[in-house]
């Protein structure tokens, strides 16, 4: 009776018990692809060209324009996305695990094919390849912001719904105090960096009520988020409606500067896209690598994590679990009220009614997809902002899809992207729950 | 060091869980604590480590007083504490979850320093051969070594002091042997252990002083040669019988058939692999097995709140899986679930309600849309009687009851149908002794009845002293069925995954 722990070892192989075997993907991915293979590939006019243009006028070097044979290369792409549905069965037929590669190849190719199609036998236009991108990266900036808020929230066992009320206070506060800052100092840019910095104070503000409702009254994270959006749009409509309206000196259009990187910005297609933004693009780049390595490297990271999957286990061992979290969730609010101010001072844009358009819940599914992690909620945020450029990419190509299917787009990519790629994610076990000792 | 409580008191509303409790650990001694479930020690060590605030008495530590505001201050003392439930991060590695808290770090950055943390893990684990890997994930750990990784925590913070809250309640008896094993190692190496449980033996193996607790006061102290029949009586307050009454089973035909039963969980991993067994009319089978091995899956695959991937469940003829939770209640299936405040009651309505839960709709408890009172009032006053709930009225809450009369609550309303099959999944969990011989007597009289009896528990003890067969559980599947007069020491190998003829 010695050989206790040894016994396990001796035993014969387990038993296997198979999963049912899981369809939904092949057939998911089957029919876009036959559904596209008859309107993007065979739909495309024959003898046709789609014109792509890669470089922009300002580039030191130029790309010559791709003359593309439109139809040969739209069957081309969509009978690859019915291959890939091929692939994708025979891995379910054979309980094999394919990676994240397939649906992004695939996405790829659905994207290209749509393209082809969209672009094909129109003389006047061309597909804007750079233009999409910065698209993608500028429409992706309050989406990046918001995320992160949630990510600094939710890792502290938080539920932050309130993200979309952060973003509209930020973008209200950025417009009132960046204009009012302009007329006092006569620049309108000095204006527009005085508001960015107003826009972290709006977002902290409602990170705050957040925080008291949730950690000292427990009521309901999810419904006091909810109310505090509500509350976000009807201050913001109401000093909108009185304040600004009244002095329109209040609520005017000031925009921050793009701020050229030098060299960097003259590389092709990657210069214009990531390094000729303006500075709250840049905070951004920053604040993703900052936050990432920060949670999961260093000292304040393992404790929010902690305090936000055991919170009791926290306590034990010395972490202030409630404070924690306060500070948390007034941080995740300032990082998601900053994002705010790409609506008005970042976009040189004034402020107007409900103007967020329900950013801060796609940003949500953004931090979703991304695992609660900052760099996946950067590379969640870009696929969204690139579905959203997409739309308007369309809307200048001019297709025969109407406008309002266009304007689905962004959350359709939402809807499918959370379903379909997240699969079973696990959120930070202690979310939603008040502390009580 | 020494660790000298005062005259402890500590109430929650009106109930005083702590009243007066002095107590005394010198450093290298092994202190057990002794007492029923609720009997008021775990909450006296919560007090200790921080965790609650006393209302009167005070806490000395080598003779000075302590004014402990937290976990932290009591860490800092040299108080460690390994908590009945585990307080480590599941999707942590051991290393992380060491150094929570106190965390090294290193560099301009000041970002963790992993090395030093495994390192630390390391040197711990090999003073004591624990075996642990600084890098495994603690969810992937067994309970052993996650316990093993409790006691690393509270060593690497220089703990002078260390709780053990109730550490056998989850563990094979081979992981008890070792876990008492390294408690004698940590006392020889000058440690104060206090040991917190209720199980006489452990307490006669290494303890070096005996305080019983009882509802809240120290009702005395023994030494460690008393006999587990003094220890009992001085833990229950009366004369205990160490042993249950009963007659050798008669099993008649067989009632319940399962084959090949298979469940997979949301996670998509197997919690029960193609199992198959016979339990026969008037018989207990017992499960034996560490929580978590896929004895809940199984009574619950039987009941139909999970669903099966393969295989059938038969009962008396009648095929079980595919029938719904109802139909398969009323073909005869009586069914005490593990967790009775979670599932087995709706702990806001009254004693009369629950004991109707099954049954609200059908005569005489109902008539057409409407219940009737009446009738309902009248069966649970005659329930309340038959089953000795204590209760000052039907009309009574069942979140207000005890744990005992709660679950005679329960059988109650399980045992009002006519059984043919009776699964009771840890029974008498977290009951005084009163209770569970009420309870053991109620389940062979069913037993006696007739009926098939499935019973699952943690507790070897209970298993030895029910079973007429014993069914051995591990990783999802039954690694052997054997007869009850099977040695302990064979049970606990088959319960680490050996099978029979390799146990034996």
């Amino acid at each position: 009776m010695t050989a206790t722990l040894e016994a396990p070892q001796t035993q014969e192989p387990e038993a296997v018990v198979e999963t049912p075997k899981s369809w939904k993907m092949p057939i998911l991915l089957g029919a876009v692809g036959l559904i596209s293979f008859v309107v993007f590939g065979l739909g495309t006019p024959g003898g046709t060209e789609t014109r792509f243009v890669l470089s922009q006028k300002s580039d030191a070097l130029q790309i010559p324009v791709w003359h593309a044979p439109a139809q040969p290369f739209a069957i081309a792409a969509t009978l690859a996305l019915i291959a890939l549905a091929g692939l994708s069965a025979w891995a379910s037929a054979n309980r094999r695990k394919l990676g994240v590669w397939l649906p992004i190849v695939y996405g790829v190719l659905l994207v290209f094919a749509i393209l082809m199609w969209a672009g094909a036998g129109k003389s006047s236009t061309s597909i804007q390849v750079t233009g999409l991108l910065i698209g993608a990266v500028v429409l992706a900036t309050p989406l990046v912001f918001g995320a992160l808020a949630g990510v600094v929230c939710e890792r502290s066992g938080i539920v932050n719904i309130a993200i979309e009320g952060q973003l509209l206070a930020g973008a209200f506060m950025a417009a009132l105090v960046g204009s009012a800052a302009a007329t006092a100092t006569g620049s309108s840019t000095a204006g527009a960096y005085i508001g960015l910095l107003a826009a972290p104070v709006a977002g902290a503000l409602i990170g705050l009520l957040l925080a008291l409702f949730a950690v000292k009254y427990w009521v309901d994270q999810i419904v006091v988020g909810v109310v505090l959006n509500v509350l976000a749009v009807g201050l913001t409509n109401f000093f909108y409606g009185t304040v600004m309206k009244e002095n329109t000196d209040l609520n005017q259009r000031i925009g921050l500067p793009d701020l050229p990187i030098p060299v960097l910005s003259h590389i092709p297609v990657i210069g214009p896209v990531l390094f000729d933004q303006n500075l709250l693009v840049y905070t951004m780049y920053v604040l993703v690598i900052v936050l990432n390595v920060m949670l999961f490297k260093s000292r304040w990271g393992l404790r929010v994590r902690a305090v936000g999957e055991h919170p009791k286990a926290a306590d034990t061992v010395g972490i202030k679990v409630n404070r924690t979290r306060v500070r948390n969730t007034i941080l995740g609010g300032a990082i998601a009220g900053l994002g705010g101010a790409f609506f008005t001072v970042a976009s040189g844009l004034a402020f107007n009614k409900e103007m967020t358009g329900g950013k801060g819940y796609i940003a949500l599914a953004a931090m979703i997809l991304g695992r609660w992690s900052p760099k996946g909620a950067l590379a969640a945020a870009l696929f969204f902002g690139f579905a959203d450029s997409l739309r308007e990419q369309f809307g200048i190509i001019g297709t025969s899809i109407p406008s309002q299917f266009l304007a689905m787009l962004p959350y359709l990519a939402t809807i499918f992207a959370v379903a379909g790629l997240v699969g079973h994610v696990r959120p930070p076990a202690a979310e939603n729950q008040p502390y009580k000792k | 060091m020494k660790l000298e409580l005062k005259g402890i008191t500590k109430r929650f509303g009106t109930f005083t869980a702590n009243d007066a409790i002095d107590l005394v650990v010198e450093s290298g001694t092994v202190h057990a604590l002794l007492g029923e479930n609720g009997a008021g020690k775990s909450t006296l060590m919560n007090v200790l480590f921080g965790l609650y605030d006393a209302d009167e008495g005070e806490i000395l530590l080598d003779d000075e007083p302590t004014g402990f505001t937290g976990p932290g201050d009591a860490m800092a003392a040299g108080i460690g504490m390994v908590h009945q439930h585990f307080m480590l991060v599941p999707p942590f590695t051991v290393a992380e979850n060491v150094m929570l808290g106190h965390e090294q770090v290193k560099g301009p950055a000041k970002l963790l320093d992993l090395a030093a943390a495994r390192a630390k893990v390391k040197e711990i684990s090999d003073r004591f051969k624990f075996d642990v890997d600084p890098d495994a994930v603690i969810e992937d750990l067994p309970v052993g070594a996650q316990q093993r990784v409790e006691i690393i925590k509270a060593l690497s913070r220089d703990a002078k002091v260390l709780i053990l809250d109730e550490p056998t309640a989850v563990l094979t008896p081979q992981e008890t042997d070792e876990l008492l094993a390294i408690v004698k190692d940590l006392r020889d190496a000058g440690t104060a252990v206090v040991l917190i449980t209720h199980k006489l033996r452990e307490v006669q193996a290494v303890a070096d002083t005996i305080t019983v607790i009882r509802r809240g006061k120290v009702v005395g102290t023994a030494e460690p040669t008393a006999s587990q029949e003094e220890l009992a009586s001085l833990m229950v307050g009366r004369d205990v019988s160490m042993t249950v009454d009963k007659t050798p089973a008669e099993p008649g035909d067989v009632m319940l058939a399962v084959e090949d039963l298979s469940v997979i969980d949301e996670d998509g991993i197997a919690r029960l692999k193609h199992v198959s067994f016979d339990v026969h009319a008037g018989e207990i089978l017992a499960i034996a097995g560490v929580q978590g091995n896929g004895q809940t899956e199984l009574a619950e695959a039987l009941l139909g709140v999970v669903p099966t991937t393969s295989g059938t469940a038969t009962l008396d003829g009648e095929l079980l899986t595919g029938k719904s939770i109802k139909e398969t209640l009323h073909s005869g299936m009586g069914f005490v679930p593990e967790d009775r405040t979670e599932d087995g009651l709706v702990a806001t309505f009254t004693i009369a309600n629950n004991l109707i839960l099954d049954l609200h709709d059908v005569a005489p408890y109902a008539k057409g849309m409407a219940l009737q009172p009446r009738v309902i009032a009248e069966e649970a006053e005659e329930h309340v009687k038959q089953f000795d709930v204590r209760t000052t009225s039907i009309e009574q809450t069942a979140g207000s009851l005890s744990g005992g009369n709660q679950q005679k609550v329960v059988l109650a309303r399980e045992m009002s149908r006519p059984l043919k099959l009776l699964i009771a999944s840890q029974p008498t969990r977290g009951l005084d002794v009163g209770s569970i011989e009420f309870v053991h007597k109620r389940i062979i009289a069913e037993r006696d009845n007739g009926a098939a009896v499935i019973i699952v528990s943690a507790e070897l003890d209970e298993v030895l002293a029910l079973a007429d067969r014993i069914a051995v559980m591990y990783h999802g599947e039954i690694v052997g069925i054997v007869p009850p007069d099977t040695d302990r020491d064979t049970l606990g190998l088959m319960m680490a995954g050996a099978h029979e003829e390799a146990a034996a």
